[in-house]
């Protein structure tokens, strides 16, 4: 026991490594600390501005902080200034970082607005206070309520299901909005930039809890199916935590292979070491259980339809497009800097993972009767495709991952965005039937989610397929023929699921009874154009975005 | 002692811990089976720390024990709030969104 003691006297190389460059490059830091400094002054305001006044210093600067973070990361990438690694060695501010750093931010944007939006849902769709929301749900019993279609009630109406906007309306003037969200979304925002640019594990792992901690609680916070939003929280924050502490496993596992979480390190230490492998490729599994995990990956998939059916929907629109960023871009720093060089020992196994998560999300994603479940199988799909640009451990396959989480996301944004305004008298009415005949109630919503669904299912002129076509031939280009053959087969199964929602908006009956679809304010507005704006482009003149995904390298 | 006995038995309560999530019931005892995961980490993370010769693993440990407990803030409250809403901590009752 005493060796244990004296042990730290002799301080390791690693140490001087670290304080080595210790400096702060400001600049190239700049947008992370603009995003998280921006959640501080938010959380300042939700505990000294009064009720009725937070909406708009809240929104207004939580659309600052990310359109500042945009264009400071969008002039970084046009002046090409050089990538560079820092905050002591913990942070790498190289191409593929920028690039997804403009993508979060870009998405954050949209998604921000469709949170603040208040016109569908008086009052907002969030409501963090639950103890006049229980007594009302204790009045009319839990379960019955929540299996007819979990009306819990807004705080204005007691729990009636009054149906149409004018009797709520009547029964006194809107509630006031929550506006929790806003710094929740900022550190979630601020924990994945901060995610798919680390450059060692210990910070991934920090990153990865700072983006993850809020969305748990962001999930629960829905105004009205509150038992069914509370329930997609304790789910996802059990599974989380449970695949946060894979990673971490994984984490430990590493650091006793390289002595060092630098991912550098690691594949330093992978190319030339006198140990066994036993370290280096278990915990390589466990990292990866916990990174897939949040990617909604194949077999690791279970809590995604639950927690995207639960959550109010723009927390989910939030959710489902930046966290696969965020995830994806951690997945494509860890393959193609710490084990890029190895990768001919572990690509088998994950070749595996892919063509799980592919299959899984059609077939599963066949037999949903909910348009939220359904979106969420087909993003498992997705997950497939964008693995298999992944596992090109080529700048033709990390290009095309980045340019796919570019597209998809805005796609995702623009789905969801519509769902929301779908609604019947208790909510959304996200079931299929719903849908049916929804052409002749309001076209353009209509033509908007069938231009999307057909983006999802990868039809040319749309992102979709720029983006597919990207991944499947850079998959091809470095040997991944049967992983391909199983992508298209996969896509054209897919293609069926969304088409059959297009077929019942156009060529069913509507119900007589069937949902109404509210006139979105002017902020939803926004970012359902902009989503659909961005699809359209993407898919008509890529070539901008693919040159900027192109010329991304990483930075060891 | 030999090192290595440390990290068999970091490895021996990561996968008690791992057990408890699948078999329990009660959404406390699985998160507090979850904590029991993070533990072992950090037992392993220290190990390896005396085995490496740095102290990067031992700084590691005390990161975790942070994150840990802003996990626990979180999750506590989450598990309140819906024990309030159902008067029960079961994540078997917790079964309306499937399929």
């Amino acid at each position: 026991m005493t060796s244990v003691l004296t042990l730290p006297t002799g301080l390791p190389a690693q140490g001087g490594s670290l304080s080595a460059n210790l400096g702060v490059d400001y600049g190239a830091v700049a947008p992370l600390l603009i995003v998280l400094g921006a959640a501080c002054v938010s959380v300042l305001i939700e505990a000294f501005v009064p009720l009725h006044r937070r909406v708009v210093p809240q929104l207004v600067l939580s659309l600052a902080a990310v359109a500042v973070s945009l264009v400071l990361v969008v002039v970084r990438a046009v002046a090409g200034t050089p990538a560079t690694i820092t905050l002591a060695g913990s942070l790498s501010v190289d191409g593929p970082s920028l690039f997804l750093w403009g993508t979060l931010l870009a998405l954050a944007i949209p998604s921000i607005l469709m949170i603040a939006d208040r016109s569908i849902e008086p009052g907002g769709a969030f409501v963090a206070d639950p103890e006049a929301l229980a007594e009302a749900q204790e009045r009319a019993g839990v379960r019955a309520m929540a299996t007819v279609g979990g009306s819990s009630g807004s705080s204005g109406s007691s729990g009636s299901s009054g149906g149409s906007r004018g009797s709520r309306a009547a029964a006194g003037p809107p509630p006031e909005m929550h506006t929790e969200v806003f710094p929740f979304v900022l550190f979630a925002l601020g924990g994945m930039l901060a995610f798919c640019a680390a450059n060692d594990l210990l910070t991934m792992f920090v990153a990865l809890e700072v983006l993850s901690l809020p969305l748990y609680l962001l999930c629960g916070l829905a105004r009205r199916r509150r038992v069914l939003s509370q329930e997609s929280a304790v789910k996802y924050f059990l599974l989380g935590a449970f695949a946060s502490a894979f990673f971490l496993y994984g984490v430990a596992l590493l650091y006793g292979y390289a002595g060092s979480v630098r991912l550098s390190d690691i594949a330093a230490a992978a190319a030339g070491s006198p140990r066994g492998d036993a370290l280096l490729f278990g915990g390589l599994a466990l990292l990866v259980v916990g990174l897939m995990f949040k990617a909604s990956v194949g077999p690791f998939h279970t809590w995604t339809p639950d927690v995207y059916q639960g959550a109010p929907t723009p927390v989910t629109a939030f959710m489902a497009a930046c966290t696969k960023v965020a995830a994806f871009g951690a997945i494509l720093r860890v393959f193609f800097v710490a084990f890029g060089t190895t990768s001919i020992e572990w690509r088998g196994v994950l070749w595996a993972v892919a063509i799980a998560s592919m299959v899984i999300g059609v077939v599963l994603g066949l037999t949903q009767t909910d348009l939220k479940r359904m979106v969420a199988y087909s993003s498992v799909a997705h997950a497939g495709f964008l693995l298999i640009g992944c596992l090109a451990i080529t700048p033709a396959g990390l290009s095309a991952t980045l340019f796919y989480l570019l597209a998809y996301g805005f796609t995702t944004i623009a789905i969801l965005g519509l769902v929301s305004l779908v609604r019947s008298g208790d909510g959304e009415a996200t079931h299929l039937s719903a849908y049916a005949g929804l052409a002749t109630r309001s076209p353009v919503v209509a033509a908007s989610l069938s231009f999307c669904l057909l983006a999802l299912a990868g039809v040319p002129l749309t992102s979709g397929f720029t983006a597919k076509f990207a991944v499947f031939s850079a998959g091809l280009a470095d040997g991944e023929a049967p992983l391909v053959i199983v992508g298209l087969v996969c896509s054209a199964i897919a293609a069926f699921f969304y088409l059959r929602v297009i077929v019942m908006m156009y060529f069913s009956e509507p119900a007589p009874d069937g949902p109404s679809v509210s006139l979105p304010g002017p902020l939803t507005t926004v970012s359902i154009t902009l989503g659909l704006a961005v699809t359209l482009l993407l898919g008509v003149v890529p070539t901008a975005a693919l040159d900027w995904a192109a010329a991304a390298r990483f930075l060891g | 002692m030999s090192p290595t006995n440390y990290l068999l038995l970091s490895a021996v309560l990561f996968a008690i811990g791992t057990v408890g999530v699948l078999v329990r019931r009660n959404a406390i005892v699985v998160f507090m089976c979850v904590e029991l995961m993070l533990n072992a980490v950090n037992l392993s993370l220290v190990t390896f720390a005396r085995l490496n010769g740095s102290l990067d693993g031992q700084v590691m440990a005390f990161f975790v024990m942070v994150v840990a407990a802003a996990e626990v803030v979180v999750g506590l409250s989450i598990i309140m709030s819906i024990f309030r809403a159902r008067r029960t901590a079961s994540v078997d009752d917790a079964n309306l969104l499937k399929y």
